[in-house]
């Protein structure tokens, strides 16, 4: 035993001539003693030699061994202290009292060097063991806190980039768990330029921080593209892109994109791997949208498929995403949740406004009860609102920059190719954010730009009748003429400009497109708002409501919007 | 859970049976069965006739395999009992394994 020499063994004992015997015996063991001859002494002696291990006589002069342990016992906290009792008492009465005291072993007299030593032997290798023990316990207790400190930080940072955006608007109630970070679920929403607003779901594989971080790119690039203006596929394939490079084999993020426009009461929905996403219609049924996709970061850029699913929805129906913990909310008596429960519950509820506050209750009950190892939920509702009601609530933010684009005019002219693979609305948004007043009217701007641009596209260059889109099939015709005639599309082009001047009350921004299709006769225009049972002919009635005018030249294939934007203090209604 | 693979005579085939879960914590153990091999394997056939379930890091552990086995390997997944066939429905992993249920 090569630590033994080191240990201090404190020798308790009023008899001179037991006394010497035994610390002979000890220090011939190879420990190093100290002695004392009462329990005070002892007290003494053990604060200030501090010893390993204490032989203790039990009854003595002035405070006996029993006391002078109970005194000692209170002084150790943590560390392990083995006593043993030096006693000639041999009745079971003594050695329990021995034992109350806080004994952990007894010699009885007439000692034997062998039985001593066998003794200090095994509390030595005993003390070892509970040292190592108590040195793992701390160093663990230490990196658990630093663990948690760089958790808090993580999150801190995590919660700037992956921030809730527009989660807080009034038409969104969600549910996520304060540390879903450290769960792999992210919740993503951000309002459009052109209106509306896209929501993403995602659910990482595993937990913890390779969650944490794979997310961060996610919500950097979610962000960033729809601000842009680029629509759902893109922020798909980039998203899907970016996780394909950084996440190692094995790692990915089953996810649902909902792209919500208000202006057509229209949705498009991506979902890769999730549950369901669920669309709550006024008349009572439930639209399921399957997953039809493998989650985002598997398929390289070539394979992947961001192709969504569209739908109509009305204003005040509510569409939900969710994570798969709602599955784990079937565990409990109520079952009601389980993957197809929570259809049927939606399917059943009468009163739509209260399936959140549900779904919060359930939450809350699993957690009251905690059920065990249940994945946390992340659940979103999405109600659909009329426009108005969203513009009306659009901060509006003040522009003080003194630098920017304040009068300028471009041009771009797309051909087949480019017309058929490139969205150019992100570009020129690009450009007419560079006018730090017009950025807080991006919405009209972009929502201009969007429909003159298809208008040109789909009715000028392909000829596409949109009368087409009256009928449900109607729709799915609409778009495969589309495609099919894209395809096709030879020797066109489509040329697309923009004049931006300012003036003494605000500025105005010129935007013209000329297609080389074959024109229309544009007298046969209404520019009022369709009833809204007609599901197409809403574009231009729209911009109408935006644009100071719009005027259609030549034989129809040219059209011109003017957009006039009016300082805020001069007049607030603009 | 216990995972045992087993190798045709010609090196060619080999069959790796999931008993039990199969998550997170299968991982060493699904990773051995296979890695152990040099790449001659020219079909896996990971049969999940006595999988009880399934989650998204087993998926995981899928996509591991598919890249140990490259490009010219095939994979099938065989004996699927429906819990396990609705996640590769909802994952849509049959896009990338030919998934089959039990008869």
């Amino acid at each position: 035993m090569s630590k033994a020499p080191q240990l201090k063994i404190l020798i308790t004992e009023d008899n001179i001539a037991d006394c010497l015997i035994i610390n002979k015996l000890v220090r011939d063991q190879g420990y190093q003693t100290v002695v004392a001859h009462n329990g005070i002494e002892a007290i003494d002696l053990f604060v200030k030699e501090k010893p390993d291990i204490i032989l203790m006589d039990a009854l003595m002069p002035k405070m006996d061994g029993f006391e002078a342990v109970k005194r000692i016992k209170s002084l150790v906290k943590d560390d392990f202290l083995p006593i043993i009792f030096l006693t000639s008492l041999n009745d079971d009465i003594s050695l329990v009292s021995c034992l109350e005291a806080g004994g952990d072993d007894f010699l009885s007299k007439p000692y034997s060097p062998i039985v001593i030593a066998a003794k200090i032997q095994a509390f030595t290798r005993m003390i070892t063991l509970h040292r190592t023990v108590q040195a793992q316990r701390d160093e663990i207790t230490s990196r658990n806190e630093y663990l948690l400190q760089e958790q808090k930080i993580a999150k801190e940072i995590f919660d700037n980039v992956a921030h809730l955006g527009c989660l807080g608007a009034s038409n969104i109630k969600h549910l996520l768990s304060p540390m879903s970070v450290f769960n792999g679920d992210v919740l993503l929403a951000s309002r459009k330029p052109s209106g509306g607003m896209i929501v993403f779901l995602g659910d990482f594989t595993g937990h913890g921080l390779p969650a944490a971080v794979g997310a961060m790119p996610v919500a950097e690039i979610f962000y960033d593209l729809v601000v842009k203006g680029f629509g759902v596929e893109r922020i798909l394939h980039d998203i899907n892109q970016k996780l394909h490079t950084i996440l190692p084999v094995g790692f990915f993020c089953c996810a649902s994109i909902v792209d919500i426009n208000y202006a057509w009461e229209r949705i498009e929905i991506w979902n890769g791997g999730l549950l369901d996403v669920l669309l709550k219609k006024n008349d009572g049924r439930v639209l399921p949208f399957k997953s039809l996709h493998l989650p985002l970061g598997i398929l390289s850029a070539e394979a992947f498929n961001a192709e969504c699913v569209e739908c109509d929805m009305k204003v005040g129906e509510r569409i939900y995403l969710f994570s798969d913990g709602i599955v784990d909310l079937k565990d409990r008596e109520e079952n009601e949740f389980a993957l197809n429960g929570f259809a049927n519950f939606l399917l059943k509820n009468e009163e739509p406004e209260l399936i959140f506050s549900h779904i919060v209750e359930q939450e809350k009950l699993s957690f009251e009860r905690n059920v065990s190892n249940i994945d946390d939920v992340t659940f979103v509702e999405i109600l659909m609102i009329s426009e108005d009601v969203v513009s009306s609530k659009h901060e509006l933010v003040q522009n003080n920059e003194l630098r920017g684009a304040r009068d300028w005019s471009m041009s771009f002219e797309m051909f087949n190719q480019t017309i058929r693979d490139f969205n150019p609305i992100p570009l020129m948004l690009h450009i007419t954010m560079e006018v730090p007043e017009l950025r807080v009217f991006n919405n009209d701007v972009c929502m201009i730009l969007s429909e003159l641009i298809t208008n040109g596209i789909d009715h000028g260059l392909l000829g596409l009748d949109s009368k087409l889109k009256n009928s449900s099939n109607g729709f799915q015709q609409y778009y495969d003429l589309r495609s099919e005639r894209l395809t096709n599309l030879s020797g066109e082009s489509l040329h697309i400009s923009l004049r931006y001047l300012p003036n003494a009350t605000g500025g105005v921004l010129v935007i013209r497109v000329v297609d080389t299709g074959a024109g229309f006769d544009f007298s046969q225009v209404d520019f009022d708002i369709p009833k809204a049972s007609q599901m197409s002919g809403r574009g231009i009635p729209l911009l109408t409501r935006l644009c100071e005018s719009i005027i259609y030249e030549g034989n129809g294939n040219t059209v011109e919007a003017v957009y006039r934007w009016v300082k805020l203090h001069d007049n607030n209604k603009l | 859970m216990s995972i045992v693979s087993h190798m045709s005579d010609s090196g060619e085939t080999m069959k790796i049976a999931i008993q039990g879960r199969f998550d997170f914590g299968s991982h060493q153990d699904f990773r051995e069965s296979y890695d152990k091999n040099d790449s001659s394997v020219k079909e896996y056939y990971v049969d999940m006739a006595k999988t009880t379930y399934l989650d998204s890091s087993a998926l995981g552990m899928l996509l591991l395999l598919r890249d140990h086995a490259g490009s010219s390997a095939i994979i099938k997944i065989i004996n699927c009992n429906n819990e396990v066939f609705k996640i590769f429905e909802i994952s849509n992993f049959d896009q990338l394994f030919e998934i089959s249920a039990a008869k």
